[in-house]
């Protein structure tokens, strides 16, 4: 008999087993069929009220959970960090505490510094989805990534997974390593020195420093952004001198003499890390990604808020 | 702490279990006649599993072929965050629409009728059908939650709340019958 998730919060990968991510991908897979149904909405979650609360940007995870939040008939409130409080010195907990005085039972939790979704679940009495803190964990843009992988491919063990571009500021790699490897996948990452963790391969992962060797080597590439808003200093001489050395072009994948999957979490720099050619490609699934993030954040919900109080 | 033994009385053997499912059978077809526009929809989970045998045989006595679906109702119950179990779906597979159909729910055992208003609702989401009728293998009658009663029955039995009704089927436990657990004070 199945007792539901280990964990009261979606704080990151880090903390769920691999039964947890077994039982939302089998959730979600219900949740894919309701949301291609004529109407797609169901009322699991009618008497629960969920705050998106995003102290840094975003369009399509935001979108995502939002939408997600409303097949299942939550009541959902938006907060973003520009148009608040937050601006007059007050602080994370005390913005938190009195949206909870409104009776919300569950945060999702976008912010800048890494830990804040853990150091949330510690302060207040909600249960808290991670949407992204900082540089550290994007736990539901991992699981998406993964179970696109494992829709495309029927399986994620065994599969060779490359993670290439930003690594160092990509709080997608990190989830996505430790969710790749709990599902027993192999996992590299490949970018510039500069862009790469310097002990990265203490967690188990292959370290590569040239595009094409480890095009060769994977079943799965998932390209990720520069994160220009995160780099303080030059990591790199030029845009230009990246994109000639990672960017991702037609050409190069169709020497490969095999059919990869092409991944991207968005947003994406055409151009940059992949050309458009490349990103509009049969092989790129990058579409489904998005569509499967909403059944994913549906399963996430859906079993977080069973660990809610009775009624 | 008292202990329960379990007594336990066969309600239909598998001789009976045929014929009432044939009998179920004709009463559709008589209703239904050629089923151009009605589909039958078992209640996950062991729904189904009346709704795979009657599209069996309905096709073996008339030749016909009965859409036939399995719905998950998990989404619409209305006891979430009211049970110890947590409520892990099973699959659906719908591969028609609803929208102006006949729609017979079909479910191995009806009892509070809270499964059925569920199924009803998560019916509703593949569009409209032009009617819904119910069918029940058991019903175990007097013992209604809400206003719900079926157009079909197998067989209707009395039972206490404390009573449990199991059905097994050929293709999934080895035979078709049906018990009734009564727990007794040793």
């Amino acid at each position: 008999m199945n007792n539901g998730l280990s964990t009261d919060h979606l704080l990151g990968i880090k903390y769920l087993t691999k039964e947890d991510i077994d039982l939302i991908f089998q959730t979600a897979d219900s949740f894919k069929g309701v949301i291609n149904r004529p109407i797609k909405k169901v009322p699991a979650l009618r008497d629960v009220t969920i705050a998106n609360m995003f102290f840094e940007n975003s369009t399509r995870t935001k979108l995502s959970f939002e939408l997600a939040e409303k097949r299942l008939s939550a009541d959902i409130i938006n907060f973003s960090s520009g148009a608040s409080s937050v601006s007059k010195g007050e602080t994370l907990v005390d913005t938190v505490n009195n949206i909870l005085s409104m009776k919300v039972d569950m945060v999702v939790l976008r912010h800048p510094i890494p830990g804040a979704a853990l150091f949330l679940s510690k302060e207040v009495d909600a249960r808290i989805i991670n949407a992204g803190d900082g540089t550290h964990e994007h736990p539901t843009q991992a699981l998406l990534d993964a179970y696109s992988i494992k829709e495309k491919l029927g399986e994620v063990a065994g599969k060779k997974v490359a993670i290439v571009g930003d690594i160092k500021h990509s709080r997608v790699a990190l989830s996505n390593i430790y969710a790749l490897q709990k599902l027993g996948a192999e996992v590299m990452v490949c970018g510039p020195t500069t862009l790469i963790p310097k002990h990265i391969a203490q967690l188990g992962v292959r370290v590569e420093h040239n595009l094409k060797e480890a095009l060769e080597w994977c079943d799965v590439a998932n390209m990720l952004r520069i994160q220009m808003e995160r780099q303080d200093i030059s990591y790199f001489p030029s845009i230009r001198e990246y994109t000639m050395q990672y960017g991702l072009t037609k050409k190069i994948l169709d020497g490969l003499g095999k059919n990869i999957v092409i991944m991207h979490p968005g947003p994406i720099n055409r151009g940059v890390e992949i050309t458009s050619e490349v990103a509009d490609s049969d092989q790129a699934i990058i579409l489904d990604q998005v569509e499967n993030g909403v059944a994913i954040r549906m399963a996430t919900i859906y079993l977080l808020a069973a660990k809610i109080d009775r009624v | 702490m008292q202990s329960f033994r379990m007594a336990n009385e066969i309600i239909l053997n598998s001789k009976q279990f045929e014929l009432t499912i044939n009998r179920l059978c004709y009463q559709l077809i008589e209703n239904h006649n050629d089923f151009s526009n009605s589909a039958i929809i078992g209640l996950q989970p062991r729904g189904i599993y009346l709704a795979n045998r009657l599209q069996n045989v309905i096709r073996k006595k008339a030749g016909i072929e009965v859409q036939t679906g399995g719905l998950d109702i998990t989404f619409f119950r209305d006891d979430f965050r009211r049970t110890d179990r947590p409520l892990i779906p099973s699959a659906t597979n719908m591969d028609f629409v609803v929208e102006g159909k006949k729609v017979i729910l079909v479910d191995d055992v009806l009892y509070t009728g809270r499964t059925v208003r569920a199924g009803l609702d998560a019916t509703m989401t593949f569009g409209r059908p032009s009617s819904i009728e119910l069918m029940a293998l058991i019903d175990r009658r007097f013992s209604r939650n809400l206003p719900i009663e079926p157009n079909y029955v197998g067989k209707s039995v009395d039972t206490i709340e404390s009573e449990r009704v199991s059905v097994t089927w050929l293709e999934v436990e080895g035979e078709d019958k049906v018990i009734l657990y009564t727990p007794e004070n040793e």
